[in-house]
């Protein structure tokens, strides 16, 4: 459900997008990934998740960050990973934070949603969850997910449903396999009581290297574009405004929050912009840091930067700026774009001349291409690889 | 169905409401749903309805003048259907 806006009476100050471009004193909602393990290696995963990270917070830490968002009333957070339920402490930490006012929904790929798993999320009030499926079918799904990952997700969903969760969600990255697919992902998650929910698939984490391929045609975005407007039972997390510049605006706040409104804490607690920037460039501190995570988002020098007032850059003569607002920060940074150029998925193709510059390493202006700054990827596992039932197989002497 | 002056409601019990510079963020934490407050007074009466008060006196309370009173209706219609606020 996109938040909503009162309409009415008039705002004392300014329209809300300025005062969430200015940014808030904390964020309406973040992203917290638990850990980077994964039983998975998907081919678009934004974190580059596998192994472990043996600095992850530990359990005393996370509640500690859980009491800071309550004192900053963050309503809510989206746990990820990795996979979360791969925390021995997944299920404590849940219930922490729910008993401290921070509601809950999190990520999962399915595997360790059993029944009994299913029957204890169900019992809890404030609590979603989101079952990342990418393909109705197996083999689209497998293609990016791994084999074995769709009958896991599947699984999951069924448990869910025997389990009278309601409506959790089931959520996809749009590619240009899966495109065609989403009358059937839409059908698939009602029948389990589900909502679907499509995101934007970015070039970040393993997804750098897959992005080119997966990345929807400019035809297949218009095709988007069509099947979301008037289908406001599909939740987008608003993440495809870009998508805004073909004409109407899809709900939602058609606004970047990096830094103003979301940020990402990462499992070893450092704070980056949002999910889709794990890079130093966006690393704006670590919770641990004396002052925690509240002081990371007033004062580090990053998040104030964030909060400044846009240069548009080259989108300043684009007539469709106030719809796009220049896209995605995350993309154009991975793709080898300045920020100050357009999306790269720019749907008035304004990108394309800079893409084509883009080669071998190097970006359009010159600059080495980033690299994600963080792989955690199991070593010698192929990407993606089939569904194990543990994140690191150590083989026995 | 349209709120009149002569209701009673009172903020839902699973609602929090977070004060910001322009008005507050309200969160519902049974059905999840976020809105925006966009402006003081408005948040002004939403913390007013007691449930003793009718809408009406809630006005009157944060001083809410004639002319301004139907989009705060409206306002708080928008807050009832999605279960922010709820009849006392």
């Amino acid at each position: 459900m996109p938040p909503e806006v009162v309409h009415q009476p008039p705002p004392a100050t300014r329209p809300l997008v300025d005062e969430f471009r200015l940014g808030l004193d904390a964020p309406i909602c973040l992203t917290w990934e638990l850990t980077y393990a994964c039983n998975l290696s998907c081919s678009h995963c934004l974190s580059s998740s596998g192994r472990r990270d043996p600095r992850e917070l530990t359990t005393e830490e996370c509640f500690a960050v859980v009491d800071e968002l309550q004192r900053l009333q963050v309503f809510y957070v989206n746990l990820g990973g990795g996979e979360p339920m791969l925390r021995p402490d997944f299920f404590p930490i849940v219930e922490y934070a729910i008993d401290h006012q921070v509601g809950v929904k999190f990520s999962t790929n399915g595997t360790y949603l059993d029944r009994d798993a299913a029957r204890r999320l169900a019992s809890m009030d404030y609590l979603d969850v989101q079952v990342s499926l990418d393909g109705a079918t197996a083999p689209v799904n497998d293609a990016v997910r791994g084999r074995g990952a769709h009958r896991a997700a599947l699984q999951a969903m069924e448990h869910l449903a025997d389990a009278g969760f309601g409506a959790f969600k089931v959520s996809v990255v749009v590619t240009r396999e899966n495109v065609d697919e989403l009358d059937e992902l839409r059908a698939l998650a009602e029948s389990h009581g589900a909502q679907l929910r499509v995101t934007r698939l970015r070039p970040s984490g393993r997804g750098a290297d897959t992005w080119d391929r997966l990345r929807p045609t400019q035809a297949q975005q218009r095709q988007l574009y069509d099947w979301l407007l008037g289908r406001d039972d599909v939740l987008t997390g608003d993440s495809f405004f870009h998508l805004s510049a073909f004409g109407q605006a899809l709900p939602g706040l058609n606004l970047c929050g990096a830094g103003r409104v979301v940020c990402l804490i990462d499992p070893v607690g450092d704070v980056y912009a949002c999910p889709f920037v794990i890079h130093d460039e966006f690393l704006a501190g670590n919770v641990r840091d004396p002052g925690g995570f509240t002081r990371v988002w007033r004062d580090s020098e990053l998040f104030e930067s964030l909060r400044e007032p846009d240069s548009e850059g080259a989108c300043t003569s684009c007539g469709s700026y106030d719809a796009c607002q220049g896209g995605c920060m995350a993309s154009k940074f991975f793709v080898g774009l300045d920020l100050s150029d357009p999306d790269p998925e720019c749907v008035l193709g304004n990108a394309e001349d800079l893409l084509g510059r883009v080669d071998a390493g190097v970006g359009a202006h010159g600059d080495p291409v980033p690299r994600p700054t963080a792989d955690h990827s199991r070593p010698g596992v192929p990407v993606p690889s089939p569904v194990a039932l543990r994140p690191t197989r150590r083989r026995s002497a | 169905m349209a709120v009149r002056p002569g209701d009673r409601l009172v903020l839902h019990p699973d609602v929090a409401l977070r004060p910001e510079r322009f008005g507050a963020l309200a969160y519902h934490f049974g059905n999840r749903r976020l809105s925006f407050l966009k402006h003081p007074d408005l948040v002004a009466v939403v913390e007013s309805l007691d449930g003793e008060r009718t809408v009406a006196e809630a006005f009157d309370v944060v001083g809410v003048e004639e002319a301004r009173r139907s989009s705060f209706l409206s306002a708080l219609e928008t807050l009832r259907s999605s279960e922010m606020v709820r009849a006392a």
